[in-house]
């Protein structure tokens, strides 16, 4: 099954952005989009990665031992730290939605405040 | 649009977009058979290069140091928008953190989570700044580092109360830390500019592969970004803390 990874990535590609657009609650869209996100993970590093490959990094290893692509390990990592505050901002928009409304349903938003 | 509209123009639209991303995707080359270049190139010569044992953290401090400092500066905004939505807003008052106030019925800490919170502090701490100053070395660095860091602040408030968080982390401290760590990333980059080379040119001594003291301008780097990850962290955290224990609309009761 060498098509598996990429299956995983488009499956929770969709799936997210199905959570988001049926989503009743602001937190758990956000979190929806966090996972149709996490779809770029799993396709980054499983394009970057080579079988029998090694992490790359050449402390206790030689240089020129497989490894995988560190190009796609470095685009991952930023993206999981950069996703978590944006994650944080969208809370954030959260809280003061809910301020205003008093719901958390998109549906209700602007329809009975008092 | 009613919900169950949407449902249907949603799953028409995915089983479209799912149509192209299986027929892309199919077109890749076989999961495990790697046939970029990069990688490979990167994997050869970034050692003996950049002097640094971590390809990944030579790849995203040097080689695309530029991309990661715009990285950075996301972080930074995003942190930056989550303290101004979260400020006090016209209508409500900021009070003294009250935990034990009538309307936050939060069950009360149990002894084990403050002493098992105390106790890993000291290592957390520890932990953290090992994975930032060995980041070109080991896997770690600065945002990996820098988060750990922040988890220490987290302990603190668990196994305390909020004003115990706000005073091993006082705002000016955390405030001072981001600013810092994305100030000190650009003026790095600017290092190279003054030695005659380009933006973010690696100008710094190499020394040896394999010692804490190497690879140039990548520890450093590593530094501002753990002191600016950790520090917006924080101030993340008691950003959201403060709406629940600090910030009150008008009429709740306190």
């Amino acid at each position: 099954m060498s098509f598996l990874p990429y299956g995983v990535a488009a499956w929770l590609l969709l799936v997210g952005l199905y959570g988001v657009v049926t989503s009743r609650n602001l937190v758990h869209a956000i979190i929806c989009l966090s996972v149709a996100q996490s779809s770029t993970y799993i396709l980054l590093l499983s394009v970057g990665f080579e079988r029998g490959g090694t992490a790359p990094i050449f402390l206790d290893v030689p240089v020129g031992t497989k490894a995988v692509d560190p190009v796609v390990g470095a685009l991952a990592l930023t993206d999981v730290v950069v996703g978590a505050t944006v994650s944080a901002l969208l809370l954030a928009l959260a809280v003061q939605a809910y301020k205003h409304h008093g719901t958390l349903d998109p549906e209700r938003f602007g329809r009975d405040q008092d | 649009m009613t919900p169950a509209l949407r449902r249907r123009v949603f799953l028409i639209a995915a089983a479209a977009a799912g149509v192209l991303l299986v027929w892309g995707l199919t077109g890749l080359p076989d999961y495990g058979t790697y046939a970029g270049p990069y990688g490979h190139v990167l994997n050869q010569v970034a050692v003996a290069e950049r002097k640094a044992t971590n390809v990944v953290a030579a790849v995203t401090f040097d080689y695309r140091g530029i991309d990661t400092m715009g990285e950075e500066y996301i972080l930074f905004a995003a942190v930056l928008g989550v303290a101004i939505l979260l400020r006090a807003q016209r209508d409500e008052t900021e009070q003294a953190p009250d935990e034990d106030a009538a309307d936050r019925n939060a069950p009360a800490t149990s002894n084990a989570v403050r002493v098992i919170g105390l106790a890993l502090v000291g290592p957390v701490v520890l932990f953290g700044l090992y994975l930032v100053v060995h980041g070109h070395l080991t896997p770690g660095g600065g945002f990996q580092g820098g988060v750990v860091l922040a988890t220490a602040a987290l302990l603190v408030y668990l196994s305390g109360e909020y004003v115990t968080l706000r005073r091993v982390s006082p705002e000016s401290v955390t405030d001072l830390a981001e600013s810092a760590g994305a100030a000190g990333y650009v003026a790095i980059g600017l290092l190279g500019l003054a030695a005659g080379a380009a933006f973010l040119a690696n100008v710094l001594p190499l020394g040896h592969p394999g010692a804490l003291l190497s690879a140039g301008t990548i520890p450093p780097i590593n530094l501002a970004v753990g002191l600016e990850v950790a520090g917006g962290f924080v101030l993340l955290l008691s950003e959201f803390l403060e709406q629940t224990l600090v910030i009150r609309r008008p009429g709740e009761v306190t």
